[in-house]
């Protein structure tokens, strides 16, 4: 489709002005959908909190507080954006920034579905994982312009906690890379063609808790919130931050939220594939549901579990947490490798032929 | 050896984790207990004590007879009463303010008043803007006890036989 735009422009535009427009619109309709979706999973978490303790959670704006997102989002713009006296301006500004774009930036790798990408690289993958390193400076950034001793306080433990399970998190792709043999996101869902044995959550099912776990500590939710633990340092590196410099942090969480779930249905959950492939009667009843669909399900279902998680376990304390990250998930990650790599020599299963 | 191996295949299962999840998981479909409170209202007890009132005898004279029971039992000393002789002898109250912000809503005068006069009724959803209307008078009182008669009537009734 957009082929056919940039076509049509390119027939009274300079080709440059083109490419150009059709990127930004390209951007437009990958970001506006990922950020109502944000809007409404502030939604959701709150309505799945709320059932989880008996509670209804916001129902008084619009039908079942359907609007709330919306009167939400109104008060945080035409909130103050405050300054504090002692702290870098510039680089208090820059700080939300730096937490949203790399957030946003990662999904042009994201297929949506079979060919529905924005950009098809190679290093799918790779670009995928360096992008969301970025993501900690946005932390870094605002805990030391905000010249708040909570706020650094803060943003030390997100950054050693973000850089240690990103190492978990990589070599638990790794073992993906092994069995895909390709770091092309729309290549790595097409080798789990043939139904859900054939996905690589059997195989990698500890890798897929793994990648999964370290997905939780990478956008600070609960069990592994430390980086705000309202309890022992009020918001940890958001405190100084109010108005819309505040939202553009939940949006960045939020958003980091939705990649984590896409990345792993992409990895471990076949993707955009439905799940009756395979299955004689099953496959051609549902062969009418589009990909987008199915990945959605399971984008969908996932952002369930991270706020059922949250709604169930406590904070973990800092110390348990880096235990877990260095000497339980990395150990474990590297113990696989070698295991996926011998079921590989092996020729083992439906995967690795 | 067979403890160690229990306790591994627990950790690893993470058996711990499961089971936290499938309560939260339960609860989640349970019917919820929130109270929708401007259209839904909880029930309430024909003992609760909210806005003061001054009750009446069926032939209109109103029933106290400034004995200031209420006023020395007070604990927040939230009663003022003045009293007068009438021309037929009878004692009644000039003056009776209850100041609603020193109030704590205990009920003594209630219990303490011989003839019923003053009485907490179930009437809670009353707000003051100002200072002024907070004193609450002797015609505010004996107006709201007219206005709420029947049902303070009914709930007295209700509660009669565990006095």
């Amino acid at each position: 489709m957009f082929d056919a735009i940039q076509a049509f422009l390119s027939g009274f535009l300079y080709d440059w002005l083109a490419i150009t427009i059709t990127l930004v619109l390209q951007a437009v309709a990958v970001i506006l959908p990922i950020m109502l979706v944000v809007a409404w999973l502030t939604y959701a978490e709150r309505k799945v909190i709320g059932f989880m303790q008996v509670r209804m959670g916001p129902n008084r704006v619009g039908p079942l507080g359907l609007l709330q997102p919306i009167a939400d989002a109104l008060k945080l713009m035409t909130k103050e954006v405050i300054f504090p006296a002692q702290s870098n301006k510039y680089l208090f500004i820059i700080a939300p920034v730096l937490a949203i774009a790399p957030a946003v930036a990662a999904y042009a790798v994201i297929p949506f579905s079979d060919g529905m990408v924005v950009t098809d690289i190679n290093a799918g993958v790779l670009y995928v994982l360096a992008v969301s390193s970025i993501l900690v400076y946005g932390t870094i950034v605002a805990g030391w312009a905000s010249n708040s001793k909570y706020a650094f306080l803060g943003a030390l433990r997100g950054s050693a906690q973000k850089i240690s399970y990103e190492i978990a998190m990589g070599f638990a792709l790794v073992t993906v890379l092994m069995i895909a043999g390709t770091m092309n996101l729309t290549e790595i869902v097409n080798g789990q063609q043939g139904g859900i044995l054939n996905w690589y959550l059997l195989p990698l099912l500890p890798m897929f808790f793994v990648y999964f776990i370290s997905g939780l500590a990478e956008t600070n939710r609960t069990p592994f919130d430390v980086i705000e633990g309202e309890a022992e340092i009020v918001a940890g590196f958001h405190v100084d931050y109010s108005g819309m410099t505040f939202g553009v942090f939940m949006l960045a969480e939020y958003a980091m939220m939705i990649l984590i779930s896409f990345m792993t249905s992409i990895m471990f959950l076949g993707g955009w594939l439905s799940p009756f492939e395979g299955i004689p009667g099953l496959e051609a009843l549902f062969s009418w549901v589009p990909q987008l669909a199915w990945l959605s399900i399971k984008v969908a279902f996932l952002l369930f579990v991270f706020l059922w998680l949250r709604a169930t376990f406590p904070r973990y304390r800092y110390d348990q947490l880096m235990r877990l990250g260095w000497k339980v998930l990395i150990p474990l990650t590297i113990v696989w490798v070698f295991v996926v790599g011998a079921m590989k020599y092996f020729d083992f299963g439906p995967w690795f032929n | 050896m067979g403890k160690f191996l229990k306790h591994q295949i627990k950790t690893w299962g993470l058996t711990e984790l499961f089971k936290g999840l499938s309560v939260t998981g339960k609860y989640f479909f349970k019917k919820k207990i929130t109270v929708r409170y401007p259209e839904e209202k909880t029930p309430i007890s024909p003992r609760f004590r909210g806005h003061h009132a001054l009750r009446r005898y069926e032939n209109g004279e109103e029933r106290c007879i400034a004995c200031k029971l209420c006023e020395a039992v007070c604990p927040a000393n939230a009663i003022t009463i003045e009293s007068e002789e009438r021309d037929d002898g009878t004692r009644r109250t000039t003056q009776y303010d209850i100041d609603m912000f020193k109030c704590i809503y205990c009920g003594f005068c209630e219990e303490a008043c011989p003839v019923d006069a003053i009485v907490e009724t179930r009437v809670f959803e009353y707000e003051f803007h100002e200072r002024g209307p907070h004193i609450r008078t002797k015609e505010d009182l004996l107006a709201f006890g007219d206005k709420h008669e029947e049902q303070i009537a009914a709930d007295r009734a209700a509660d009669a036989k565990y006095r």
